[in-house]
């Protein structure tokens, strides 16, 4: 049965996306690590640590598409469901800088002395441990993912609805988590971190292990995405896109349907997020916004939607543009993702992969065709 | 109440009060003695002033209490001062005529302490209780109300006795009430006291009904109770009614924000993400405005904010025009695209004004006739929150008459029910749909003028309404004025509500909440319209 | 349980449903014995849709019994369970799966089991294969198994529709509008194939086009402001005093 399922997901492109992917993982850490720096093709800590960024916004994308591109469902609260997973991995790497923080409390954070708080709140327990915290990843963006579309779906809430309360959600966990009251360090979030499984997070070796970790990350990903999508079940999620209720009329529980493609997706949302923040080295309430949000999905829709390859291409493209745009004019990165938005939507509905798919189709049609036609055409040749 | 009232009494009896040659020396005399004696002796000074019973002495009781009293060092005359300079003007303390100027060394304080100004403000309220006008007599009760001391009590009810104004006695029995309850008169007249306090005695009445139920026994003290939980229940009603009223203001904030996006999202089924920065372009346009106003005709400035809302109406409107026609008209039947596309649009919009503007607030002032308040009873009513509630109300009736009454209108809403129809009707779709969205963006436009009254004007003005506007419109319904404005009141007023219990920001977090579980319940809104849904 | 609906696959008792104060359907009643293709007239507004939404669970009654089998509640299930109870419904405009191929559309639509797990892990068999091969013959569009539905003509949509609830094997069928937009020809094959369907199931037809109606020579429900107007064959009714004056006019 799974191995089915591994099977028809690895078609030609997944393997060749996947073979890509394993290999930046392998290939990158070594060039990072193991050519000295003057080497041509030595690669810089910087681009590592960029690059690694991308790969989780790649991952996060991924997931996007799943619910959007292939369910119709187009999530505003996706940053949400990646927040919360940085936000575990970030109490996990809390919990591990011990009495090395600012006020050299053995089990309170810093920010938790600093509010006079006597004792661990209990949903920090358990986080000093990497497997609590690797499950919390998963189950918190999972479970909220699954209340929450436990109740919109059933209830049938589509489309802008759909769209409006879950950044609703997302707005208000934002509100939420900018609360010092909350536990999660108000306003500055949770930073400084030391450690993680007991390696300096700092170190060259750790960042370059974590470059490697979001890439077959997003590997598996794309391994998992490819075997739903390519199932009868990812007949089902392109069926209920297209007709909701002709689905239902033949006796598919749509709103199971969308449940377990929302919360597959929001996991794997919560597993960017947590590979992000080691990263990037802070988690704050900020990654609630839903300006971000609303950002994961153009990247997915520059890439082009419904496609598994669209988002990845989409999230490192956009990203790579960001960080060129914000170096070079940063008065104008909002007008150019502005403009891009417009453009890509009147232009490209179908993103890049789309129009390539369509220009490359096009092509072999030409070439197929015969100068004398008529008999070639499926019709007539029956 | 108290502050407002001294200065307006003191005002009265410098003016109502005619002097008599004989009583003027006799008092005048007692006035100057206040220069003799220590702190000690001024009691009793003050006592012999009030014995006169003139009301006259009262402009130099007041000054003595504020500290304005002072006495010329060279003949120990006494004089009301008023800060000139560096010198002091002295005013005759009877006559209120203004008698020379002395340098500060020349002059020395009449020195009094709190327990003097008690005093003060008692003997005060005794001797006012005569004064001519009713104004100043009800004043003068409600300050022995107040300090409710038992030594006023004697001159209150030889006032009481020859009182004849309904409105005044009915002051003067409530201070009589009050001071009854501090002495220790037989148990029925404080029954009556109390259930005097309790009928007419206002928010003030409640600690002195308190108190006595706490100290009292016996029938007092369940007297005394009933009337303390009367006198809560009263209280409560009127916070609640506080409360309503803070939650119709920002009801009111919310219904401007929203109204735009109903005609947008509820008339044409589109998702403008940029609605929230066609408020934000009304309010640069207030502050625009404003700024030229203040460099160019200064005297216009109150009319500042009427100048503002043709041109904001415009400015935004027209935006809203350009962008149905550049963008959203190529996205009907897309509405998740149109979110997409204009959500670019608002960023565009944020960074151009940031980038012209700065990304700091921007100072917008309040003409005159928006600043102050007003009171009514138990509640107070600040300008800016009524005039924007007015002004809510009529940007809603506007748009209502537009709709419903107007040619344009029966266009719109028959190119919302039957594009095809209507068309072969002869009417301009696309030009209707155009103007529909500028008119939506105008009135964006327009509560951005209202908004930046009280909201800061800054990039993300837009930002931080537009999640709440589409909950106000969601929640009350797509399609529907009436849902918009039910939807905004009442969201409005529950989140004032809560915030008692739950804090600011927790209350906004439940209110999201709620709205969410309440589209589950009914995804279309609190008036969906019914009807045969095919195939969806 | 009511005794007269025992022993027939749908009885409809005293249905009324209204939107906003308009009576959609008004103390309808209908019944329909296991096995009897039934068609249903009206003018527009008479109810028939909004009829078949009844029975399909999208719409809930105000008020009456509608009954599948005799005893089953039909206003207790949801569209998603009514259908696996065997009723199958064809939309008034064609609605097909239109991203899918005409193979994968059918594929979609076999009776197998329907749920999240079951579907992930599916793998098509050889009798899956057999059987959508037997209805791309039997809808005549076996020569376009790997065109997307998209691409399909509209006759050919409403043909793979139908295929698709043969497909389903319902022990009921409802069929709103089946030859709307085609061409005589194709409505004669349409007619043909509803009577083969007939055989081994209930149908129940809504359709204006009398001569369509006339061609599948069944017993006839004349529907009209939400309740019945008169049953019995196409030529009693077109007799019917009542039908002419509402339906088919003087």
């Amino acid at each position: 049965m799974i191995s089915s399922f591994v099977f028809r997901a690895l078609d030609r492109r997944a393997r060749g996306v996947i073979a890509i992917l394993l290999a930046v993982a392998l290939l990158v850490p070594l060039a990072n690590l193991g050519l000295p720096s003057d080497h041509p093709l030595h690669v810089p800590n910087y681009t590592v640590g960029l690059v690694g960024k991308y790969l989780t916004y790649a991952l996060l994308a991924l997931a996007l598409d799943l619910v959007w591109g292939y369910c119709g469902i187009l999530s505003l609260g996706h940053g949400a469901f990646f927040a919360l997973g940085g936000y575990a991995m970030g109490m996990y790497l809390m919990r591990q800088i011990g009495s090395r923080g600012v006020y050299g409390d053995p089990v309170l954070p810093d920010f938790m002395v600093f509010l006079n708080w006597q004792e661990l709140p209990w949903f920090w327990l358990g986080f000093d441990q990497f497997w609590f915290a690797a499950i919390m990843i998963l189950a918190v963006p999972g479970l909220l993912a699954f209340a929450f579309g436990w109740f919109a779906f059933r209830s049938r809430v589509t489309g802008v609805y759909l769209s409006i309360i879950t950044q609703a959600m997302t707005y208000a966990l934002l509100l939420a988590f900018f609360r010092n009251e909350m536990g999660f360090g108000g306003n500055n979030g949770l930073t400084d971190f030391k450690d993680i499984l007991g390696a300096n997070i700092q170190a060259d070796t750790t960042r370059a292990a974590l470059f490697s970790a979001s890439a077959i990350a997003l590997a598996l990903a794309f391994l998992i995405c490819s075997g739903i999508v390519r199932s009868k079940f990812g007949m089902v999620l392109v069926a209920v896109r297209d007709a909701e209720s002709r689905s239902r009329f033949f006796g598919y529980r749509v709103e199971n349907v969308k449940l377990f493609v929302f919360v597959v997706s929001a996991m794997m949302a919560g597993v960017a997020g947590a590979l992000y923040v080691p990263q990037v080295g802070i988690i704050n309430p900020g990654e609630f916004a839903p300006a971000n949000s609303i950002e994961i999905v153009i990247w997915t829709a520059v890439g082009g939607r419904g496609t598994l390859v669209g988002p990845i291409i989409g999230a490192v493209l956009v990203n790579a543009g960001k960080s060129v745009f914000t170096a070079a004019f940063p008065e104008f990165w909002l007008f150019a993702l502005g403009a891009l938005f417009v453009a890509v939507t009147l232009f490209l509905p179908k993103g890049i992969v789309g129009a390539w798919s369509a220009a490359t189709a096009r092509l072999k049609r030409q070439k197929a065709k015969p100068p004398v036609d008529a008999a070639a055409s499926p019709e007539a040749a029956e | 109440m108290h502050r407002l009232i001294r200065p307006l009494t003191l005002l009265l009896l410098l003016f109502a009060v005619l002097p008599t040659a004989s009583a003027q020396t006799e008092l005048g005399g007692l006035i100057d003695a206040l220069s003799t004696g220590k702190l000690k002796q001024r009691s009793g000074q003050i006592e012999a002033i009030a014995a006169t019973g003139d009301a006259r002495a009262v402009p130099a009781l007041q000054a003595l209490r504020e500290g304005d009293l002072y006495f010329r060092k060279s003949d120990k005359k006494v004089f009301i001062t008023q800060k000139d300079g560096k010198d002091f003007r002295l005013i005759d303390p009877l006559s209120g005529e203004l008698a020379g100027t002395e340098t500060k060394k020349a002059l020395s304080k009449v020195k009094t302490n709190n327990r003097l100004r008690r005093q003060i403000d008692d003997v005060i309220g005794a001797l006012t209780l005569l004064s001519e006008d009713p104004q100043t007599r009800i004043a003068a009760a409600a300050t022995i109300f107040k300090t409710a001391d038992p030594a006023s009590l004697e001159t209150l009810e030889a006032a009481i006795a020859q009182e004849s104004d309904a409105e005044v006695l009915a002051a003067m029995q409530r201070a009589r009430a009050a001071i009854v309850l501090k002495t220790d008169a037989p148990d029925s007249d404080k029954i009556e006291a109390i259930e005097r306090l309790s009928s007419d005695g206002g928010r003030e009445a409640l600690p002195l009904l308190t108190a006595m139920a706490a100290r009292s026994e016996g029938a007092v003290a369940a007297a005394a109770q009933q009337a303390v939980a009367k006198a809560e229940r009263t209280a409560a009603l009127w916070d609640t009614g506080q409360t309503i009223w803070y939650g119709i203001s920002l009801g009111s904030v919310l219904l401007l924000a929203a109204i735009g996006l109903a005609v947008t999202f509820g008339v044409m089924g589109v998702i403008n993400m940029a609605h929230g920065e066609m408020v934000m372009l009304g309010a640069y346009t207030t502050f625009v405005v404003q700024e030229l106003i203040r460099a160019n005709m200064p005297g216009l400035f109150d009319y500042s904010l009427a100048i503002a809302l043709p041109l904001a109406f415009l400015v935004s409107g027209a935006c809203g025009f350009a962008l149905e026609r550049g963008v959203i008209r190529f996205l009907y039947g897309r509405p998740l695209e149109t979110l997409l596309a204009t959500w670019g649009v608002s960023l565009i919009l944020q960074q151009a004004i940031r980038t012209i503007f700065g990304p700091t607030n921007q100072e917008v002032g309040n003409p005159t006739w928006m600043s102050g308040a007003y009171e009514l009873g138990g509640l107070t009513f600040t300008a800016n929150r009524l005039w924007i509630v007015v002004f809510a109300m009529i940007v809603f009736s506007a748009l209502f008459v537009v709709l419903k009454k107007t040619a344009f209108g029966l266009q719109m809403r028959a190119v919302t029910q039957n594009r095809k129809m209507a068309s072969s009707m002869g009417i301009r779709t696309p030009w209707v749909d155009a103007l529909t969205f500028a008119l939506g963006s105008g009135i964006a436009g327009i509560a951005g003028v209202a908004l930046s009254q009280i909201a800061n004007v800054s990039p993300n003005l837009g930002q931080n309404y537009i999640i709440d506007s589409f909950m106000v419109v969601v929640f009350g319904g797509v399609g529907n004025l009436w849902g918009t404005l039910i939807g905004a009141m009442s969201l409005g007023i529950a989140n004032k509500f809560l915030e008692p219990y739950a804090g600011a920001v927790l209350a906004k977090i439940l209110i999201l909440i709620l709205i969410i579980l309440f589209i589950q319940k009914r995804p279309k809104g609190l008036f969906a319209l019914k009807g045969r849904a095919v195939e969806a | 349980m009511t005794v007269a609906a025992q022993g027939s696959l749908l009885y409809l008792d005293a249905v009324s449903v209204a939107f906003d104060g308009f009576k959609a359907i008004n103390k309808l009643s209908l019944v329909l014995e296991p096995g009897e293709m039934r068609a249903i007239i009206g003018p527009n507004g008479a109810g028939k849709t909004t009829m078949m939404d009844i029975v399909t669970g999208k719409t809930r009654p105000d008020s009456g019994d509608v009954l599948f089998d005799g005893a089953i509640d039909l206003t207790r299930h949801d569209e998603t369970t009514i259908a696996e109870l065997g009723i199958g419904r064809k939309f008034q405009k064609p609605t097909v799966f239109e991203s899918h191929t005409v193979q994968h559309n059918l594929e979609l639509a076999l009776n197998r089991p329907r749920d999240v797990f079951s579907t992930l892990f599916h793998r098509t068999t050889d009798e899956d294969q057999r059987q959508i091969d037997e209805i791309l013959d039997t809808i005549r569009l076996t020569h376009r198994r790997e065109e997307y539905a998209a691409n399909l003509s509209h006759g050919q949509k409403q043909w793979l529709e139908i295929g698709m609830l043969i497909a389903q094997e319902p022990k009921l069928l409802l069929v709103d509008e089946p030859v709307a937009g085609m061409t005589d020809a194709e409505t004669e094959e349409t007619a043909r194939l509803l009577r083969d369907i007939a055989k081994t199931r209930s149908v129940v037809v809504v359709e204006h086009d009398m001569g369509f109606i006339r061609e599948l020579d069944v017993k006839v429900t004349v529907l009209a402001e939400g309740s019945v107007l008169a049953e019995g064959s196409l030529d009693h009714v077109s007799a019917d005093e009542n039908v002419i004056e509402n339906y088919l006019g003087r």
